[in-house]
C-alpha cells in the first residue's frame, strides 16, 4: 500500500469503511461476513426476546391447575410458536450464524467466507423464513398449533396455518444449507499459510463438523416438511393413514434430521467453550486433538441414534435395542470434552471473569442434559418418562442450559472485539448469576414433574403438581429479570461502555490480532500461522518457575 | 487515499479459486441428492410394505415414453459436456450451441412429461381422484409418489434449463471464457444432477416389476 505511512493506524473500522452504499443498504446488501454477523445477530435477538415471552406466558398459565391465563387453543399455539421460534430461529442459527460468520474467517487468517454474496443471500433467506413464521400468526386460521414436531396426521388435519410455518421452516433449513456450504469451502479454501487442520482453533473445528451435519442432515427435514405440505395442497397420499400412509415414517423422517439438528446446536456452543477456557485458564487447553476429533465423532454418531425419540410409537426390539445402544456411544465424545476441559482448568491460573462464569454454567448445566439423556437413552426408563415434563427438562438443560449459556459466553467473550467496546462487569455477573439461578430453579423441578408423571403439553394438571409448578414459574420470573439485566447491560455498552484493546482477555487465536473492531480487510496482511492456537506456554513457564 | 478507504476487495472480488468453487458446487449436489434420497426411503418402505400394489401401478407407466425420455436426458448431459469441452477449446459458437441443445433437450422432456401426466389425469388417475380413491392403498401411495417424485424432478429439469439460459448468456458475453469456465461447469454438474436422479426414478417407476 503506497499510502501507507499517511494511514498508518488509521485504517477504519468496518463500520466506517466507506462503502458504495449508504445508511441502511450498506448493512442488508453488505456481503461483509463482520456485517451479515451483526445483522444476523440483530434479527435474532429480536426472535430470541419474542419466543422467551411465549415461554414466559406458558409458565404464568401454569400456575394453576386449571389453568391462569390464556384458553387451551391459545396455549398449543405459544408452546407450538416458542419451539418453532426457539429451534429454527433462534438455537440453530445463533452461535454458526453469528459467530461463524463473525469470527470464523478471522479465527482461520481470511478476509471473509468463500461465497460472500450466498452469505448475503443465506440472510436473506433467513430473514424470509422468519418474517413467514411470524406473519402465520396473524392470518385467519390462527397460528399452527402442532408442536414444532409437526406430527402427521394432525398436521395434516388441523385448520390452522400450518402451510407457512412449514415453508417458513424449509427455507430457514435451505438458508441453514448454504450458510454450511459456505463454512465447509470457506475451511478447505482459506485457512492462512501455515494454518494446518491441527492448529485451526477448536472453534472452527466446531464449526466444520457443525457444517457437514447442516449440509448432510438438512435436506432430509426439507424434504419431510415439502411433502405435507404437498399432501395438504394436493391430497396426494404420502404420510395419511387413510391413504395407506405411515405417520411413523413420517417420525423417522423428521427426526433423521431433527436429532442430528441437537448436534447442529450444542457443537457450535461446544467449540465456544474450547475457545474460553485456555485463555481464562491460561492453559494450553489439553487434548486438543481428542476435542477436535470428538466434534466430528459427535457429528457422525449422532447422525444415527433419531429413532430413540421414538421407542413409544412401535418398532423392532432389535431396533430399540440397536437405537439405545448407539445412543449411549454418542454420550462418549461429549464426555470427552467435558473431561478436557476440566483437565484444562486444573491447575491453570484461572481468571473468573463473565465469559468463563458463563461456561461454568455451561459445563454444570449441560452435564446434567447430557445425564438425562443417557435415562432417557434406556429402554426401561424411556418408556416411562416418554412425553412429560421430564423430556422437555432435558431437552431445556441441553438446548437452553447448553447452547443459550453457550452464546451468553460468546456474547460477552467477542463482544469487545465485534464492538470495540466492554460492558460493565459487575452487572454481567449479576446477570449470569440471576440467569443461572433462574434456570435451574425453573427446569429442576421440570425433571421432578416429569419423574412424577406430569405430561408434557398440557395446559391443565393434577393439583397435586401445583407447588412445582409455581416454583418452576417463580423461576421463569428470576430468569427473565437476569436476561433483562444480561441484554440492557449489552446494549447501554454500545454507546457507553469504555473503548476496549485489541486483546482485552490475553487470547492467543488470530481474531485478536485484530484491531477492535476489526477492519473492513481483517488484516492489513494475511498471517502466517506457526503455532498451535492456544500457546500459553510462557505462562505455565512462569507458573513452574514459581512453584 | 482512496484505495485504502475503499478496498477493492468487496466491490470487485478479485479473489478467484476454481477448486473452492467446485467443492462449493459438489456440496450442494450433496444436499440435493439427499433431498431425494428422503423420497427414495419412502419408496423403499411403501415398496416393501405394498409390493404387489406397486407392481400393478407401475404397469400402467407407459414404458416407451419414459425410454424416450431417459435418451433425451442421456443426451443432453452429452451436450452438455461437450458444451465444456467447446470452450476449453476456444470456440464458444459451438459452445453456444451445444448448450443450446441441451436446453432444447429438456424442453423435449418437459413436453413429454406434460403429455405423460395429462393422460394420467385423463383416464382419472389423480390425487383425490375417485378412481385412484377407488383402488387399494398401495396403489393410491404409488401414484402418489409418482407425481411427487417426477414432479419434484421436473420442476428440477425447469430449474436446470434456466440456469443454462443464464449460462449461455454467460458465455455470449465473455463472463465465461477459454480460461475462466467453472459457471459453466457448475451448470453443467448440476444437469448431470437431473439427469442421474432420473436414471434412479425411471428403472423404479417404469421398469422395475
Amino acid at each position: 500500500m503506497a499510502t501507507s505511512v499517511v494511514l498508518a493506524g488509521a485504517e477504519p473500522d468496518f463500520y466506517h469503511t466507506v462503502t458504495k452504499r449508504k445508511g441502511i443498504l450498506s448493512w442488508i446488501l453488505t456481503t461483509d461476513h463482520k456485517r451479515i454477523g451483526i445483522l444476523y445477530l440483530g434479527t435474532i435477538l429480536v426472535f430470541f426476546h419474542a419466543a422467551v415471552v411465549l415461554g414466559f406466558l406458558m409458565r404464568l398459565e401454569m400456575l394453576k391447575p386449571e389453568g391462569a391465563l390464556v384458553e387451551p387453543q391459545t396455549y398449543n399455539t405459544f408452546f407450538t410458536l416458542h419451539g418453532i421460534i426457539m429451534i429454527f430461529l433462534f438455537v440453530i442459527p445463533i452461535v454458526p450464524a453469528v459467530f461463524g460468520n463473525f469470527f470464523l474467517p478471522l479465527m482461520i487468517g481470511a478476509k471473509d467466507v468463500f461465497f460472500p454474496r450466498l452469505n448475503l443471500f443465506s440472510w436473506w433467506l433467513f430473514i424470509a423464513g422468519g418474517i413467514l413464521a411470524l406473519t402465520s400468526v396473524f392470518l385467519p386460521g390462527g397460528a399452527a398449533d402442532t408442536g414444532w414436531t409437526f406430527y402427521v396426521p394432525y398436521s395434516i388435519r388441523t385448520t390452522t396455518n400450518v402451510i407457512p410455518a412449514l415453508l417458513a421452516a424449509f427455507i430457514l433449513g435451505f438458508s441453514s444449507i448454504l450458510t454450511g456450504l459456505n463454512f465447509i469451502t470457506t475451511i478447505h479454501r482459506m485457512r492462512a499459510p501455515g494454518m494446518t487442520w491441527f492448529k485451526m482453533p477448536l472453534f472452527v473445528w466446531a464449526s466444520y463438523a457443525t457444517s457437514w451435519i447442516q449440509v448432510l442432515a438438512t435436506p432430509i427435514i426439507g424434504i419431510t416438511l415439502l411433502l405435507v405440505i404437498i399432501e395438504r395442497l394436493f391430497g396426494v397420499g404420502i404420510f395419511d393413514p387413510t391413504l395407506g400412509g405411515d405417520p411413523v415414517l413420517f417420525q423417522h423422517m423428521f427426526w433423521m434430521y431433527s436429532h442430528p439438528a441437537v448436534y447442529i446446536i450444542i457443537l457450535p456452543a461446544m467449540g465456544v467453550v474450547s475457545e474460553i477456557i485456555p485463555v481464562f485458564a491460561r492453559r494450553t487447553i489439553f487434548g486438543y486433538n481428542f476435542i477436535a476429533y470428538s466434534s466430528l465423532a459427535i457429528a457422525f454418531f449422532g447422525s444415527l441414534v433419531w429413532a430413540h425419540h421414538m421407542f413409544t410409537v412401535g418398532m423392532s426390539d432389535t431396533g430399540m435395542f440397536v437405537f439405545s445402544l448407539l445412543t449411549f456411544l454418542v454420550s462418549i465424545p461429549s464426555a470427552i470434552k467435558i473431561f478436557n476441559w476440566v483437565a484444562t482448568l486444573y491447575k491453570g491460573s484461572i481468571d473468573l471473569d463473565v465469559p468463563l462464569l458463563f461456561v461454568l454454567s455451561f459445563i454444570v448445566q449441560f452435564s446434567i442434559g447430557g445425564f438425562t439423556g443417557l435415562m432417557l437413552g434406556a429402554l426401561s426408563v424411556n418408556i416411562h418418562v416418554t412425553d412429560t415434563y421430564f423430556v422437555v427438562g432435558h431437552f431445556h438443560y441441553v438446548m437452553f442450559g447448553g447452547t443459550g449459556f453457550g452464546f451468553f459466553a460468546a456474547l460477552h467473550y467477542w463482544y469487545p472485539k465485534m464492538f470495540g467496546r466492554m460492558y460493565n462487569k459487575g452487572a454481567a455477573k449479576i446477570a449470569w448469576l440471576l440467569s443461572t439461578i433462574g434456570f435451574n430453579i425453573l427446569y429442576i423441578p421440570f425433571l421432578i414433574l416429569g419423574y412424577a408423571g406430569m405430561p408434557r403439553r398440557y395446559y391443565h394438571y393434577l393439583p397435586q403438581f401445583q407447588t412445582l409448578h409455581v416454583v418452576a414459574t417463580v423461576g421463569s420470573w428470576i430468569l427473565v429479570l437476569g436476561l433483562g439485566i444480561m441484554f440492557v447491560n449489552l446494549f447501554l455498552a454500545l454507546r457507553n461502555g469504555a473503548k476496549t484493546s485489541a486483546n482485552p482477555w490475553g487470547g492467543e487465536t488470530l481474531e485478536w490480532t485484530t484491531p477492535s473492531p476489526p477492519p473492513l480487510e481483517n488484516f492489513d496482511e494475511i498471517p502466517v500461522v506457526t503455532k498451535g492456537p492456544y500457546d500459553y506456554s510462557k505462562y505455565e513457564k512462569a507458573a513452574q518457575e514459581v512453584a | 487515499m482512496t484505495t485504502a478507504a475503499i478496498p477493492a476487495h468487496h466491490e470487485g472480488h478479485v479473489h478467484r479459486d476454481d477448486e473452492g468453487s467446485r467443492m462449493g458446487m459438489w456440496l450442494f449436489l450433496f444436499t440435493e441428492l439427499i433431498l431425494f434420497g428422503g423420497m427414495f426411503v419412502i419408496y423403499a418402505v411403501y415398496r416393501f410394505s405394498h409390493p404387489a400394489e406397486f407392481e400393478l401401478g407401475s404397469k400402467e407407466l407407459d414404458t416407451l415414453v419414459g425410454t424416450v425420455n431417459t435418451m433425451v436426458l442421456l443426451t443432453s448431459s452429452l451436450t452438455v459436456a461437450m458444451s465444456i469441452t467447446a470452450i476449453q477449446r476456444g470456440n464458444k459458437k459451438f459452445s453456444l450451441l451445444l448448450v443450446g441443445i441441451t436446453i432444447a433437450l429438456a424442453l423435449v422432456f418437459l413436453v413429454n412429461k406434460y403429455f405423460e401426466w395429462s393422460h394420467k389425469f385423463s383416464v382419472g388417475l389423480y390425487p383425490q381422484s375417485p378412481e385412484l380413491l377407488s383402488r387399494p392403498q398401495g396403489e393410491i401411495l404409488y401414484f402418489g409418489l409418482y407425481f411427487v417424485m417426477t414432479g419434484l424432478h421436473a420442476l428440477h429439469v425447469i430449474i436446470g434449463a434456466v440456469v443454462l439460459a443464464v449460462i449461455m448468456r454467460f458465455i455470449s458475453r465473455d463472463i465465461i471464457t477459454k480460461d475462466s469456465f467453472v459457471k459453466l461447469e457448475a451448470g453443467a454438474l448440476y444437469w448431470h444432477l437431473v439427469d442421474i436422479i432420473w436414471i434412479f426414478l425411471f428403472p423404479l417407476f417404469y421398469l422395475v416389476h
